[in-house]
């Protein structure tokens, strides 16, 4: 490593301001090799050895006095998180490399080039209630999620499993009808806690901490658990604490009764940042702000429409003003380099002659109709407003309507032509496609039935040579952004903040608070 | 006379609960709709609706309902599957215990500063005390609670912001609790009472007996507290029980900024998910606590009123 790259390396390091994530990438981008950029890191920010102690209170906001430990009802990211620190899945994240990690599984391979799929299971694994996991309990625990009488969440991502049975004493074996290489990166899903055969209230599982404590939109309180198979938890107790209001979750944050808050308002970050108490932590996502046509209806279903509303919006303002920099622009297809197999495409930018050149070629006149609420994303109604002004100046009228934030979900979305929405992506491209962008995808908002996009993304499943694998991505996100429905103005940080003491935080661009992990991955520093 | 206001009540809640069903009914989606939000797909729509017995005919399941809770069961929440009564119950406490604690402290002090401004009617006093408690109620509660936070729970760091409270907390935990919202609530309803209890009582004052009484040679502050008083306290424990029904059933703003698990934002959270039983009940113990108030200040009126007590 050069002298120049070692001495930013310390400005930075001084400062906090790189996380390990985006050191090793920006150390792996000069040439140092993975090996040697991991034992710089760890020579110096990790370099305080953690240490077992101490309670630990998480504030976050999303929760409801209506949610439930099951882990079938999960449907934010308060349980989904809460359900991370007492239960874990077969298969985790890694949020350096992208890659899929070991949690309850110790192994998996695919003798059949990706039908069937063999799991080894971690071995003497005790749930909280005393029992020792078995591959029946793995079975039912998926099992609850898919078929035809499931009512989670996770059931439209687990349509391609055609069975999953137990193989031998640590072993299960699951059926898929298609080849997926990614089958892993599926059975990541936060719904697919392991859970003891026969549970259905939730609440207990094998993690290191066993709930001692829960009321539903208020908090859940933890301690740890001495049987615990790993060694990745350094606090006696977390508290998973509801807190809905963001200034109050500020707050709880500045007078010490939380240690980590998530959801920080883009407005007051840069106020919050003076605090030399607070440290705050963004972490670029694959979480994105979109706004959905139906390229199957009038005037939609005009490409030339689409492009001249897609290369009539100021990304960057959008960005700057709505996000307040805390986020970076898209480019009209849902995918980012978060993703693995992810390749850049020359961004669209602002561009009034195209835009009308394309208005006019489509031969539409009159205003285009923009439903929109603060449901969608937050501050969508003046991102809508913005955009209007954008698109007026290339004589696109847009007009702008504003839907109740109650029951958007059901009214507007995936319902009318034109609106408002957020994803906040997938673990892997094909999940991220699959879910929205393919003919028959049970949430094709954008009404997109393309063949060619259909295929390349069949084949890009199952082919296991990452160059391939790459190339068809590439193929299938140059459709999205030239024929497809969806205008994709920005990718959305995530805005967390922590306590100066609060050490081992990993920016993870899965989710929000170090993916809900934090409590395995921070210690107190003394 | 009373039981017949009790008969009546209970007709009203009958008409109560039909309105929120049908409300809740009007909204759009349903339980299983507003549970999976983006995540729905309509096979999973239909396994929800299909196990909570969501395809029955609307007017089937209200009567359903209401044969269970003329029986003394809430039945359990359609979202989360909870016992609703052992849910409400907690909840319930914690608002019952923040409005009383903040009415003890609001009523008083709104009753005293009324006598006061009246007692210095037209001084600087008086004009302090309407201005001071007009300005803190034309200001929004939530802005209120926020500087309290900023001075009292941040800068001074005198009193905990968030207000989280639990089971195991004793009596005095949670007094020293729940002092901000108690000082925000009662600058809150502190203006109504008070400038009813001031203008009330300068009603009376004009009254020829009060004349009789200064020319006695009385104190001024007797006359007001003995002889004017008594007499203005039919209007003002009306306004008094308005805004004690209100610290029950009003304060979820209160509750979300200093993160209390009272009974307002329970209610808000299940009528985002269409939780039609956790909504049915939430909002009768909503109407009981108007109706109970209302039947209340009646009955002081008329006990403090010989002339309503024997109609002629």
């Amino acid at each position: 490593m050069s002298k120049i790259n070692s001495e930013l390396f310390n400005t930075l390091m001084a400062d906090k301001r790189i996380s390990r994530r985006d050191f090793l990438r920006t150390s792996l981008a000069t040439g140092v090799s993975l090996s040697v950029a991991t034992s710089m890191w760890s020579g110096s920010v990790a370099a305080a050895t953690p240490q077992r102690g101490g309670h630990f209170v998480q504030a976050m906001g999303g929760s409801s006095a209506t949610s439930s430990l099951d882990p079938v009802t999960y449907t934010n990211v308060f349980d989904a998180n809460l359900g991370y620190v007492f239960a874990q899945r077969l298969f985790g994240n890694d949020p350096v490399t992208s890659d899929y990690t070991y949690e309850l599984a110790t192994a998996i391979d695919s003798p059949d080039g990706g039908i069937t799929w063999v799991i080894k299971l971690r071995k003497d694994v005790t749930f909280h209630n005393g029992k020792t996991m078995t591959p029946a309990d793995v079975v039912y625990s998926l099992n609850r999620h898919r078929g035809e009488d499931s009512k989670s969440g996770a059931a439209g991502s687990l349509t391609a499993i055609q069975e999953v049975k137990p193989s031998g004493p640590n072993e299960v074996t699951i059926i898929l009808d298609m080849a997926n290489a990614d089958l892993p990166f599926i059975l990541t899903d936060y719904h697919l806690l392991i859970q003891p055969e026969g549970d259905t209230d939730g609440g207990i599982g094998t993690g290191g901490y066993m709930l001692t404590e829960y009321r539903p939109g208020e908090v859940g309180m933890l301690k740890y658990d001495t049987n615990y198979w790993g060694e990745d938890c350094w606090f006696d107790s977390v508290e998973c604490l509801s807190i809905n209001d963001a200034t109050a979750r500020t707050t709880a944050l500045i007078t010490g009764k939380a240690h980590l808050i998530d959801r920080v308002d883009p407005k007051t970050t840069n106020l919050l940042k003076k605090n030399p108490e607070v440290v705050i932590e963004n972490t670029t996502g694959r979480g994105h702000y979109v706004l959905p046509m139906h390229a199957n209806t009038a005037p939609f279903d005009n490409n030339d429409l689409r492009l001249a509303l897609k290369y009539a919006i100021d990304r960057q303002e959008l960005v700057d003003k709505i996000l307040q920099g805390y986020g970076s622009v898209g480019n009209d297809f849902p995918i980012n380099n978060a993703y693995p197999h992810f390749s850049k495409l020359e961004q669209r930018e602002y561009d009034l002659d195209k835009a009308r050149y394309h208005y006019k070629k489509s031969g539409h006149s009159g205003k285009i109709l923009l439903q929109v609420s603060n449901a969608a994303f937050s501050n969508a109604e003046d991102a809508a407003v913005l955009y209007q002004q954008h698109a007026k100046r290339a004589g696109i009228e847009i007009d702008v309507k504003r839907e109740p934030t109650d029951g958007y979900w059901d009214n507007v979305w995936n319902k009318q032509p034109f609106c408002a929405s957020y994803w906040s992506g997938r673990p892997t491209q094909d999940q991220m496609y699959s879910v929205a962008y393919k003919s028959d995808a049970a949430w094709n908002d954008t009404r997109f039935f393309n063949d060619r996009f259909d295929a390349l993304l069949l084949s890009a499943r199952s082919e296991l040579d990452a160059t391939k694998r790459t190339e068809s991505y590439r193929d299938m996100a140059m459709i999205v952004r030239d024929e497809g429905g969806v205008i994709c103005p920005m990718f959305n940080d995530f805005i967390d903040a922590r306590a100066k003491n609060l050490s081992g935080y990993i920016r993870d661009p899965l989710a929000g608070v170090s993916n809900g992990l934090a409590p395995y991955r921070c210690w107190f520093a003394a | 006379m009373i039981a017949q206001r009790i008969a009546l009540g209970f007709v009203t809640l009958g008409v109560v609960s039909v309105l929120i069903f049908v409300g809740t009914e009007i909204l759009p989606g349903d339980v299983a709709t507003a549970i999976l939000g983006q995540s729905a797909t309509p096979e999973t729509v239909a396994n929800i609706r299909r196990d909570l017995g969501l395809n029955e005919p609307a007017t089937l399941r209200y009567l359903k309902w209401f044969a269970a809770f003329a029986q003394g069961d809430m039945g359990t929440s359609l979202s989360n599957g909870q016992d609703i009564a052992e849910s409400i119950v907690r909840r319930l406490k914690n608002t019952l215990f923040l409005a009383s604690v903040a009415a003890i402290v609001a009523i008083p002090l709104a009753l005293i500063l009324g006598m006061i401004a009246v007692r210095f009617k037209d001084s600087w006093i008086d004009k302090v005390i309407s201005m001071g408690t007009l300005a803190a109620i034309s200001l929004p509660e939530f802005f209120i609670g926020y500087l309290f936070i900023l001075f009292f729970g941040i800068n001074l760091g005198w009193f905990d912001p968030i207000v989280n409270v639990n089971d195991r907390m004793g009596l005095m935990e949670r007094l020293n609790a729940v002092v901000l919202p108690v000082m925000t609530l009662t600058l809150v309803v502190l203006a109504h009472m008070m400038r009813m209890t001031r203008a009330a009582i300068l009603n009376v004052m004009s009254a020829s007996y009060i004349e009789t009484a200064e020319l006695k040679g009385l104190k001024r502050s007797i006359i007001i507290f003995h002889h004017a008083f008594p007499n203005a306290i039919s209007p003002i424990i009306n306004v008094v029980v308005l805004n004690m029904a209100y610290l029950i059933v009003g304060v979820v703003v209160v509750e979300v900024i200093y993160v209390y698990p009272g009974m307002g934002q329970y209610m808000v959270d299940h009528v985002s998910k269409r939780d039609v039983p956790v909504v049915q009940a939430c909002g009768l113990i909503f109407a009981a606590t108007y109706i109970f108030f209302n039947l209340f200040a009646d009955i002081v009126s008329v006990v403090s009123n010989p002339r309503l007590r024997h109609p002629r």
